[in-house]
């Protein structure tokens, strides 16, 4: 495995295979009365975060304790970033206390990929803004693997905001990885630019209709990922009204029923249910967003032990 | 690579060295500490034999099954994974966890039969202790190795043998068996070889 996990570009398929071996041990660990492994005792992990995040953080750091590190989180609010320091001179100043790891998370998109050129210690990116999101697609990947058996030939349909997903990019790129098929759903307006010659390098397919998609035009869908509509990256005009994302792009009750049982219902949360996700289909029996909230330790248990446990991790 | 039993026994014991316990050796090696196991134990109660991936985990089914012969009772097994446990976890590139599987009723109040290939350094059976430590409470934890081959480097010791086996550290002892590697056998090589600073701590 590589020294740093930027990108799903970062990993093998052999690698991830690996990851998610661990990661099903780890998931045994979740479930013990002791949950501690001293795989990563004496090391430090420090939690960068110049975004806001509840869930990413939280599971990194939880899946460091677990894993007996000491994990420092560090938000921008109340650091000296609001001082006016740089993002070099804030990596650089951390990393000389003498920590062992790096999880970043930054609103600039290939943020992570800077900081791991500036530090000798591995970075985990854990977003950087609409670029990547890679432990979140590991740990998507490997919710719909728990569910569906291996995703070779499985076909995933992930529907909303791909404009401003790294989300949506990471998985992409680890579903076909992994032999998935993929088809991507979203109005025109969020439709990233340009994504018709990717998806064509990227062999995954592409769709401005939601029914269509769910009815099988592009072959009987496995798996359904909802992404979240981003307002807070977004200045206005992308669509008319709420209202009008749901009926054209929501996973409402009527879209359920296209499904068939058993068919998983992702959604990397935060969830704004009514606009891309009805309640219905939140909790439907389903729906694997709980799931995923728990692989995010597993996974994420697994990255950080591969990544900082063994031989030339210092 | 074939698992033809055929195959692996005259021809491959030579590339890999002379053959110090044969398949019925073992056979009887293993009978033996499952009556030890037993008389030690007074009876199959609460027993609960723990394989150390990655030989450890078919000796501790045999050896239940040559428990379950002579009481008629099934006896628990299970199969444990020191990787994160080990103290040279920085030294190596990581590699996944193998399956730590316990029986629904864990290991509390259970006497622990730790059940390894190859006794060496005691490095792994100190992780295994820790290990335990983690997963609940024993009331008495006990160690089973097919050979021990000495040279420990903690105050470690097992409770059932099936061969001491003197051994140089610049020697290599295999042990093969028919679930992973085809056949019984356990083999040593490098004989003759100076006693030099040989790799330690992967018994």
């Amino acid at each position: 495995m590589k020294k740093h996990l930027l990108s799903i570009d970062d990993v093998t398929a052999g690698d991830i295979d690996a990851l998610f071996e661990t990661a099903a041990e780890m998931h045994d660990v979740q479930r013990r009365a002791v949950k501690k492994l001293p795989a990563l005792r004496g090391r430090t992990v420090i939690n960068l975060f110049f975004e806001d995040s509840t869930r990413t953080r939280s599971s990194f750091e939880i899946a460091g304790k677990w894993l007996s590190a000491d994990v420092i989180n560090l938000s921008a609010k109340g650091s000296s970033t609001s001082k006016g320091e740089s993002l070099r001179d804030t990596v650089r100043t951390v990393t000389a206390m003498g920590i062992d790891g790096l999880v970043m998370r930054h609103s600039a998109s290939g943020a992570a990929q800077q900081v791991s050129e500036w530090i000798d210690v591995p970075v985990i990116n854990a977003g950087d803004g609409t670029h990547e999101h890679p432990t979140q697609a590991l740990l998507d990947a490997y919710t719909l693997s728990r569910r569906l058996g291996p995703l070779e030939g499985r076909h995933v349909a992930i529907v909303g905001d791909l404009t401003h997903s790294r989300v949506f990019r990471s998985n992409v790129k680890s579903l076909t990885k992994l032999g998935a098929r993929v088809t991507v759903v979203a109005p025109p307006t969020l439709m990233p630019s340009g994504i018709g010659t990717w998806s064509e390098e990227a062999g995954f397919e592409t769709s401005y209709d939601l029914d269509a998609v769910l009815q099988g035009e592009h072959g009987t869908v496995d798996a359904v990922m909802m992404l979240r509509v981003q307002r807070e990256r977004m200045s206005g005009g992308y669509f008319p009204s709420a209202r009008e994302y749901t009926v054209g792009y929501g996973l409402t009750r009527d879209r359920l029923r296209c499904l068939a049982a058993g068919t998983p219902i992702l959604h990397p949360g935060p969830m704004n249910r009514g606009l891309e996700i009805s309640a219905d289909a939140a909790d439907a029996v389903d729906s694997v967003v709980l799931d995923q909230v728990s692989a995010g330790v597993a996974v994420r248990m697994a990255v950080l032990y591969h990544l900082l446990a063994g031989e030339d991790s210092q | 690579m074939t698992s033809d039993p055929s195959q692996s026994d005259p021809a491959a014991a030579a590339d890999d060295g002379r053959v110090v316990l044969d398949a019925d050796d073992v056979s009887r090696a293993l009978t033996r500490i499952s009556h030890e196991i037993l008389e030690r134990n007074k009876g199959a109660a609460d027993l609960l034999l723990l394989g150390l991936h990655t030989r450890g985990v078919p000796l501790a089914r045999r050896i239940a099954e040559r428990i379950e012969a002579v009481e008629g009772t099934p006896v628990a097994v299970g199969s444990l994974d020191v990787t994160m446990y080990r103290d040279d976890l920085r030294n190596h590139p990581t590699r996944a966890p193998h399956k730590t599987s316990l029986p629904p009723a864990g290991i509390d109040a259970k006497t622990v039969v730790l059940v390894d290939d190859v006794l060496y350094s005691g490095r792994t059976i100190r992780a295994a202790l820790d290990a335990l430590s983690d997963l609940g409470r024993p009331s008495a934890v006990r160690l089973a190795v097919l050979v021990d081959r000495g040279h420990r480097e903690l105050p470690i010791r097992a409770d059932h043998v099936g061969k001491n086996l003197p051994t140089a550290r610049s020697e290599k002892v295999r042990v093969r068996l028919a679930e992973t590697d085809g056949a019984d056998a356990v083999l040593i090589s490098g004989a003759g070889l100076t006693d030099g600073p040989g790799k330690d701590g992967l018994a």
